[in-house]
C-alpha cells in the first residue's frame, strides 16, 4: 500500500536532483533556474503528501503560496537573465563578477 | 493495487524526467523534460487527493512558467556547447553533495517514521462539512482560503503584482533613433502653422 513514506522518498529524490542540477550546470543560468523549480516542486509534493496524511488542508493552502512565490521568482529571475544577457552577451555564472562579490 | 501501479508509474517518470532535465544537452529539451516532470508530479498530487493543487500545477507551471522558460531559451542566442564545459569537473563534487543531502533527508524520514514527533493538532480537517457529507477539494480550499487565510491570500496577490511590475521594469528599454507617429501633434496641426500665403510679384524668384 502506498503510504506517506513513499511520497517522502520521491520528494527527497526530486529535491536532491534539484540540488545536483545546480552543481552540474554551474555555467548555465537557465538550467540552474529550472533546478530551483524542481526543488520547489519537491517541496510542494511534500506539503501535499503531509496534508493528505495528516488530514489537514492547510498543507495544500501553503503549497499554493509556494506556487505563487515560485512563479514570481521565475519571472524575476528570467527578467534578470535577459537584461544580463543583453548587457554582457553571456549567461555563464562564472562571468558574473561585476559586483566583485 | 491500481493506485500502487499509478503511483510507481508517476514516481518513476517524475524522477527520470528530473534527471533528464538537469543532464540534457539542449536547454530546450531540458524545458520539455521539466514539463513532463510537472505533469507527473500533478498526477502524484491527484493520487494524494489534492486535485486543486494538481490542476494549479498544470496551469501555472506548464501553462505559464515553462512557456516563459521556453521563450527565454529560444530568444537568447547562446553557444550552449561552451556552457557545458567543466560538466565532468563539477559532476563529482555535485554528486558528493547530493549524496550527503539525500542521506540526510532519508535519515530524517526514517527518524520521523520511527517515533513520530507529536505535532500540533490539525487546524483544518479535510472533511470539514459533515452535514453535507465530504466537500470537494476545491470547495474546502476556497472556504479556508477566503476566510481564515484571506490576508495571506491578498499578500500572495501583492507578491505577484510586485513580480510583474519588477519584470516589466527590468526588461523594458527605451530605444533611441526609432521613428514614431505622434497622433495628437498630427491632429493639432492647423493650416496656418504649415502654409504661408505670398503675394508674389511677377519676375522675381520665390523666397523659400
Amino acid at each position: 500500500m502506498i503510504g506517506l513514506t513513499h511520497y517522502l522518498v520521491v520528494s527527497a529524490i526530486l529535491f536532491t536532483m534539484g540540488v545536483l542540477g545546480i552543481f552540474l550546470n554551474r555555467k548555465n543560468l537557465i538550467i540552474i533556474l529550472m533546478a530551483i523549480e524542481l526543488i520547489l516542486l519537491s517541496v510542494n509534493l511534500n506539503l501535499v503528501a503531509f496534508s493528505a496524511a495528516l488530514n489537514d488542508l492547510v498543507g495544500q493552502i501553503f503549497a499554493m503560496f509556494v506556487l505563487t512565490v515560485a512563479a514570481g521568482e521565475a519571472a524575476i529571475g528570467l527578467a534578470i537573465l535577459v537584461i544580463y544577457f543583453r548587457g554582457r552577451g553571456t549567461i555563464s555564472v562564472d562571468d558574473v563578477n561585476r559586483m566583485k562579490g | 493495487m491500481i493506485q500502487a501501479i499509478a503511483f510507481y508509474l508517476f514516481a518513476t517518470v517524475v524522477i527520470l524526467s528530473a534527471a533528464m532535465t538537469i543532464t540534457a544537452r539542449n536547454p530546450v529539451h531540458s524545458v520539455l523534460w521539466l514539463i513532463l516532470a510537472f505533469f507527473n508530479a500533478a498526477g502524484l498530487m491527484v493520487l494524494a487527493g489534492a486535485e486543486f493543487i494538481a490542476m494549479l500545477l498544470v496551469i501555472v507551471y506548464v501553462g505559464a512558467v515553462a512557456v516563459l522558460f521556453l521563450f527565454v531559451v529560444m530568444m537568447l542566442d547562446i553557444d550552449f556547447a561552451e556552457l557545458r564545459a567543466g560538466f565532468v569537473r563539477y559532476a563529482m563534487f555535485g554528486l558528493a553533495i547530493a549524496l550527503v543531502l539525500l542521506a540526510e533527508v532519508v535519515i530524517g524520514v526514517g527518524a520521523w517514521n520511527a517515533g513520530g514527533v507529536d505535532l500540533a493538532s490539525r487546524v483544518a480537517p479535510v472533511d470539514a462539512g459533515t452535514a453535507l457529507g465530504s466537500r470537494p477539494n476545491i470547495e474546502a480550499m476556497g472556504l479556508l482560503l477566503y476566510t481564515r487565510y484571506l490576508y495571506i491570500f491578498e499578500a500572495a496577490g501583492f507578491v505577484l503584482l510586485v513580480a510583474m511590475i519588477g519584470a516589466i521594469v527590468l526588461t523594458h528599454r527605451q530605444r533611441g533613433g526609432v521613428l514614431k507617429q505622434n497622433v495628437s501633434r498630427q491632429i493639432n496641426r492647423r493650416q496656418k502653422d504649415a502654409t504661408r500665403m505670398v503675394n508674389q510679384p511677377v519676375g522675381q524668384g520665390v523666397e523659400l
